[in-house]
């Protein structure tokens, strides 16, 4: 934990300084609605590290020593939170926008996960998960190499999967949710994508969007993870790396690959919405009206609140004339999930997520919406478990996948 | 020399010397720290980050509305006392002429009845806020010995203030030398404490703020 004390930024000082302990981030935190368990406090969740800091490297850290009026982190104690920055912590950002002193709390908290991480308390399914990614690209062993199986989804649907091109405008990578759980979203980026007319390509050597390193909290492995895509998408002379609807893979390539890498990107990173919604703007990309009658969005947290893009999902669905019924909390200040920051993959962490889900659940309901729109494969598999777990009717559907039926005219190829 | 000139002479140059000196240290303590340079591409120019970071002092100092019916009574009740605090602090006569000694510039204030009236609210209020502190779980459970002496240092000024005008419970001139003693205690704490948020409130919201507008995020 002096290690930790040691690194933290003018930045985070400012904020770990700045608490004053009024506990109102709680009250945008949907662990701690559903439970109204304290602990569930966002600023709590970083009580050691504030401890660590004020004890080791704040201004008056030798005073604070000498009068022994903080006590040194346990390993124990760190244990424990491994559950609070864990297993109750969607990384959602939420928190960050409620404190009256301005504290971006989600970021203090994605950095006491490195200090987690560092300290060997990464959750064995994220841990994991991250080491098979770092070393193979791939979170999971399969029996098929991703590359391969692009191509056979490709054979399913009867789309061309560009692969392993040398040259393209646009790179373009893949949630492994996607080709686990969605192979149509993969045939519809492609569909678009030739829609479009741009020249584009996966690369087998940075096929996937996902960031485990991220989640987990290893620094050094996100940059690994991060610089496979970077390094693919120099590679073919990109000028664009396209994201997919992932929306943590969003957040590490857009918001964090450059400082890991060392240096600006020489190409730009845009979610795949943002990009449609570019297109159409530039007359690209024409959409006809979609039948999906009412209908309600599931604002992915990384892209939307903590990412900025909140227009381009609802500018897409308008040019499709959707009907959109928007949730009570929406946009900016939309619930997550429950399963980002990994927790979906955390297998003890599920009873407490399906209790924060209720709330979520609830508020689709109440749009009336039939149909359940999102632009994020964690989202929707978080919503598909929590389907099967309460009996609950609605299947989330893909934008991506909706703009791909929905095409119409020439587009630009022809 | 009697207890008020202590209070007003020695013990109020060394406690405004450690204020000073305690406050610059601990700033500069987490300032001078390294500052990492965001290398990714901002979403928004950097007028348009700055004006949003502006804009966030502003607008934090109120609930978004989707936040409004879980926290807005305990905000108000927050900024309540504070803007009673400023108003004892800034708009009572004496208090002016201090301020007037220590900058040059002094300003009207207040009648004297209503500064006790004030006084009388800003007190209840600062119970009010000891009693949400303690019953309110997620509060109790993130206090510390911080909040709570800062939060006695500042009503022992505000008592003995109130005692003092009121010319409650000992000659005025004691009560009054008590009064600036219990001030002189609330600088020399200042920068050890919670107290120091004064300073950061606006900075933290500008920074944060323009931070999360250089990537478009909601703020």
């Amino acid at each position: 934990m002096s290690g930790f004390a040691r690194e933290v930024g003018a930045l985070s000082a400012f904020r770990l300084e700045s608490c004053i302990h009024c506990g109102i981030c709680a009250d945008a935190c949907h662990f701690y609605i559903a439970t109204e368990d304290p602990q569930y406090t966002p600023i709590w969740k970083v009580e050691p590290f504030k401890q660590a800091y004020k004890r080791e490297s704040s201004p008056f850290a030798p005073l604070i020593r000498l009068l022994g009026l903080k006590r040194e982190v346990t390993a124990d104690q760190l244990e424990q939170w491994q559950h609070l920055l864990f297993d109750s912590c969607n990384m959602c950002g939420r928190c960050s926008l409620i404190c009256p002193m301005g504290i971006d709390v989600a970021a203090l908290i994605e950095q006491a996960r490195h200090a987690m991480f560092e300290a060997g308390l990464a959750p064995k399914e994220l841990y994991q998960k991250a080491a098979h990614q770092k070393l193979t690209g791939q979170p999971e062993p399969s029996a098929e190499p991703y590359s391969a199986q692009l191509i056979a989804i490709g054979e399913r649907f009867g789309v061309d999967i560009p692969l392993d091109k040398p040259e393209a405008e646009v790179m373009l990578c893949v949630p492994r949710t996607d080709i686990e759980h969605y192979p149509a979203a993969v045939a519809a980026l492609a569909r678009v994508m030739k829609h479009l007319g741009v020249s584009c390509t996966f690369r087998s050597d940075g096929l996937v969007a996902e960031n485990y390193g991220y989640y987990a909290g290893g620094k050094d492995w996100q940059r690994e993870i991060s610089r496979r895509l970077i390094d693919q998408a120099i590679a073919c002379n990109a000028k664009t790396l396209l994201v997919p609807e992932c929306g943590h893979a969003y957040a590490a390539l857009r918001w964090e690959a450059a400082d890991l890498y060392g240096k600006p990107l020489p190409f730009r990173v845009l979610q795949v919405t943002e990009y449609l919604a570019e297109q159409l703007q530039q007359g690209r990309l024409r959409l006809a009206a979609a039948a999906a009658g009412a209908t309600t969005f599931q604002d992915p947290c990384e892209s939307v609140r903590k990412g900025g893009i909140n227009h381009a999902p609802r500018t897409l669905m308008k040019a499709m004339g959707i009907d959109l019924h928007e949730m009570k909390n929406h946009g900016g200040f939309s619930f997550c999930c429950g399963g980002g920051g990994g927790v979906i993959d955390i297998e003890r962490a599920a009873p407490l997520r399906y209790r924060t889900m209720e709330n979520k659940l609830r508020e689709i309901d109440d749009t009336g919406a039939q149909t359940f729109v999102t632009s994020c494969s964690d989202c929707r598999r978080t919503f598909d478990d929590a389907q099967a777990h309460f009996n609950w009717q609605k299947k989330p559907q893909s934008l991506l996948e909706l703009v791909a039926n929905n095409l119409t005219g020439a587009g630009n190829t022809e | 020399m009697d207890l008020l000139g202590f209070a007003r002479g020695p013990a109020l140059k060394v406690a405004l010397a450690i204020f000073c000196l305690g406050v610059a240290w601990r700033i500069a303590g987490f300032a001078l720290l390294r500052i990492r340079r965001d290398l990714n591409k901002p979403r928004a120019s950097p007028a348009k980050f700055l004006t949003e970071g502006l804009i966030a002092v502003g607008t934090r100092s109120w609930p978004h509305p989707e936040f409004i019916g879980r926290t807005g009574a305990g905000e108000a009740l927050g900024y309540s006392y504070h803007l009673g605090l400023f108003a004892l602090v800034l708009l009572f006569g004496p208090h002016i002429a201090f301020l007037g000694s220590l900058f040059g510039i002094t300003w009207p204030g207040l009648p004297s009845s209503l500064i006790t009236v004030i006084s009388v609210l800003t007190l209840a209020l600062f119970l009010a806020v000891l009693f949400r502190r303690v019953t309110n779980p997620v509060m109790r459970m993130l206090s510390n010995f911080d909040d709570y002496f800062s939060w006695f240092i500042t009503m022992l000024v505000l008592g003995t203030g109130l005692a003092a005008t009121a010319h409650i419970g000992a000659p005025y001139q004691t009560l009054l030398a008590l009064h600036i003693l219990s001030f002189d205690a609330l600088l020399v704490w200042f920068p050890f404490g919670k107290l120091m948020h004064a300073f950061y409130i606006f900075p933290s919201r500008a920074i944060n703020g323009a931070l999360l507008a250089r990537k478009g995020a909601t703020s």
